[in-house]
């Protein structure tokens, strides 16, 4: 995994609150099999018109907003499905953190195990940022993950709490099953202890194929 | 010792390490599987060198772009043809169990568990699909995972997890006729919102849960995710080991007679501790129907469209402006006014027995409406299809104007041809009301079968508490 350090970049703002990780990569996209090249379909029923074409009502075409790695968002950010390609599709477009108030527990997991941070602002903070988001072309913050804070070049100074876990695991870059095979003693003694349990029968007239 | 709720005793039973500071490392039963959200981690595991630690957990199932209709007919989607002879490499090859496409025990993941045993009280299960809430419904700690966890858990048959807090969600009192196991998680998901539940594991008690049957249940703890909590459950109790008897892979005889006397001490203790303690009557409860572009966005059929103007926060406001947009509504239409294109009655949230029972119920002797251009029943699983059929429902559904259909996710996600056009209304028995869930720019209702069948019938959402063959029973 990529680790995350520090990032500097343009910020693009999503006014929108709930936004669900259907909207971020539609079902259609759930079919490949690889974790690669989800960044053309981000948001793809928003972002683009019939035949693909980029739809120019959509923040993320607007010309100011190109080349954000930065994305700013409402609550509930990434509710709904479980689907991984969310935070692939993210990354992948370019970004590297996300900032909002809130996030859905199974897409702010999801994030990590790839190398996108998603901070966690207060409301008012998230308020602050939309407005110098749309008042300054161009605007960009600092998203230091050893430090836990948001700053940009006007002397906004954010600073936000991270699961430190979490963290060490982001800055490093660490493997999370390599993490849990280290401990493959106590594995293997639960199983030993629990030896009958899960309870599973010999199955009685049930036919995996014809 | 300390008083302890249902998902602390299942999630202190499955420890296998913890450490101050660190997530925990809990034990993983049962690993359920399907096309969809499996094939990247079986690659990460190959790029790694590792290996299915026990495949004899791990079940597999072709659901989400199964076709309903023939499948003896190759499918067109070379997508979707690719995904499925992905998943069935790589069950062979790490020697998981599959029930594929042709299996006669096939069908919805979260319908399959339950149905065949694999599902049992008091186990932890995960699948890389949010809906592994379902589970919960038996006493079984059950969660959706991404797909790193997915690799994760085929790898260590663990996973690494924070322990959530507790919500409990109280319904009192009886529920009244014609209000359903989905009304009730629907009004809930109304009050505490689509968010309410974060960081949370839900736990439904009270009267009008206790009185609900195995697929009621089912119905309720499908949705937790909807309101934000990744699980939800239900203490096991007399309707839970009386399902459980005589499922396939469910212990038998001493075996189980011993299990349910383990399983009877998993409830909730006396006098234990919730973070968050939510109350609803379920008096006050009505049948429900969606208006908006998520869950939370609900009222009763008898109810209106909100006027955006009254949502105080502008947050709110700018989202229930977009959400009336985009479903085609305007503020103050009457929700029985509502006309539909399509309905459909299926999904792991509602396409069990009892489901397809109720709605055929409703339809018996009569036709849907002229103006509807499509009425589908998907039943969940093809055991429950057998059954149906057994009891002659195909029959009635297909006499009433419907398409009977063979298991899978279909309309739910539109992953196989089974999608709403653009601009298109329906009144769906499924879980997520999402801008494009059902096809790109479809506008969806989500009700209960019996309200979905109602409406097939009239063309238009009705307050089904007047109909006669809703006997509150459902």
């Amino acid at each position: 995994m990529k680790p995350f350090t520090k990032h500097t970049g343009l910020v693009a703002p999503l006014d929108r609150v709930n936004v669900d990780t259907d909207q971020m990569v539609p079902k259609q996209f759930l079919k490949f099999l690889t974790r690669e090249g989800y960044g053309r379909i981000l948001f793809y029923d928003w972002r683009y018109l019939p035949g693909e074409k980029p739809n120019p009502d959509f923040v993320l075409n607007l010309p100011r907003y190109k080349g954000a790695s930065v994305l700013l968002g409402r609550a509930n950010f990434g509710c709904g499905s479980s689907r991984e390609h969310a935070p692939w599709a993210i990354l992948d477009y370019g970004f590297r953190a996300i900032l909002a108030p809130s996030y859905a527990d199974i897409f702010y997991n999801n994030c990590f195990k790839n190398g996108l941070l998603p901070v966690t602002l207060t409301h008012e903070q998230i308020d602050e940022l939309f407005k110098r988001t749309e008042a300054s072309q161009g605007y960009s913050v600092t998203v230091d993950l050893e430090q836990q804070v948001v700053t940009d070049d006007k002397g906004l100074r954010y600073s936000f709490t991270i699961d430190p876990f979490r963290r060490e695991c982001l800055l490093q870059g660490l493997d999370d099953i390599g993490l849990t095979l280290v401990h493959e003693d106590d594995i293997a003694a639960y199983e030993k202890k629990r030896l009958r349990v899960p309870l599973m029968s010999q199955p009685l007239d049930v036919k995996y194929h014809h | 010792m300390a008083a302890k709720t249902l998902y602390e005793k299942i999630w202190d039973a499955h420890l296998v390490r913890e450490e101050p500071g660190k997530p925990s490392l809990i034990y993983i039963d049962r690993h359920l599987v399907h096309e969809g959200t499996s094939p990247q981690a079986f690659s990460g595991l190959k790029v790694a060198g590792r290996k299915v630690r026990r495949p004899e957990l791990t079940f597999a199932v072709m659901d989400h772009s199964v076709s309903t209709k023939n499948r003896a007919i190759p499918l067109a989607d070379p997508d979707a043809v690719a995904q499925f002879d992905a998943l069935a490499r790589n069950c062979q090859e790490a020697g998981i169990n599959l029930f594929d496409m042709h299996s006669r025990n096939q069908g919805i993941v979260h319908v399959i568990g339950p149905e065949l045993g694999i599902t049992l009280p008091g186990t932890t299960i995960v699948c890389g699909d949010s809906h592994t809430s379902t589970h919960g419904a038996l006493g079984a700690l059950a969660f959706g995972i991404g797909t790193s966890e997915v690799e994760h858990v085929l790898a260590t048959q663990c996973l690494s997890q924070f322990k959530s807090k507790t919500l409990k969600i109280d319904v009192q009192g009886k529920r009244p006729r014609g209000v359903t196991a989905k009304d009730i998680i629907l009004a809930i998901i109304g009050k505490i919102g689509i968010g309410g539940g974060n960081g949370h594991v839900a736990e439904y008690t009270g009267e009008a849960v206790r009185g609900l049957s195995m697929e009621g249940r089912m119905t309720m703890c499908n949705m937790s995710i909807e309101g934000g909590a990744r699980a939800g459950m239900i203490a096991p109790d007399e309707t839970t080991f009386a399902y459980v008897e005589g499922k396939p892979f469910a212990p038998r005889g001493k075996d189980f007679q011993e299990a349910v006397e383990y399983w009877k001490s998993l409830a909730t203790d006396p006098g234990a501790k919730y973070d968050t303690t939510v109350t609803l009557q379920a008096a006050e409860i009505a049948p429900m129907v969606t208006w908006g572009t998520n869950p939370g966005m609900v009222t009763q059929v008898t109810g209106r469209v909100p006027d955006p103007g009254s949502f105080s926060d502008p947050v709110d406001r700018k989202a229930a402006e977009n959400a009336l947009a985009y479903m085609g509504l305007k503020p103050g239409t009457a929700m029985e006014d509502i006309t539909l294109d399509r309905v459909f009655i299926g999904s792991c949230t509602n396409s069990r027995i009892e489901d397809l029972r109720a709605a055929a119920r409703v339809v018996s002797g009569k036709h849907v409406a002229k103006s509807l251009k499509q009425a589908l029943v998907v039943p969940g699983s093809r055991v429950v299809k057998a059954e149906a059929e057994k009891e002659g429902l195909d029959k009635i559904f297909r006499d009433a104007g419907f398409e009977w259909r063979d298991a899978g996710c279909s309309m739910c996600i539109g992953m196989n041809d089974d999608v709403l056009l653009s601009g298109e209304r329906s009144a769906s028995t499924s879980n997520r009301n999402f801008e494009g869930r059902q096809g790109k720019g479809s506008r969806t209702h989500l009700v209960s079968p019996v309200m979905a069948a109602a409406a097939a019938i009239e063309g238009h959402f009705v307050d089904i508490r007047e109909w006669s063959g809703v006997d509150g029973n459902e």
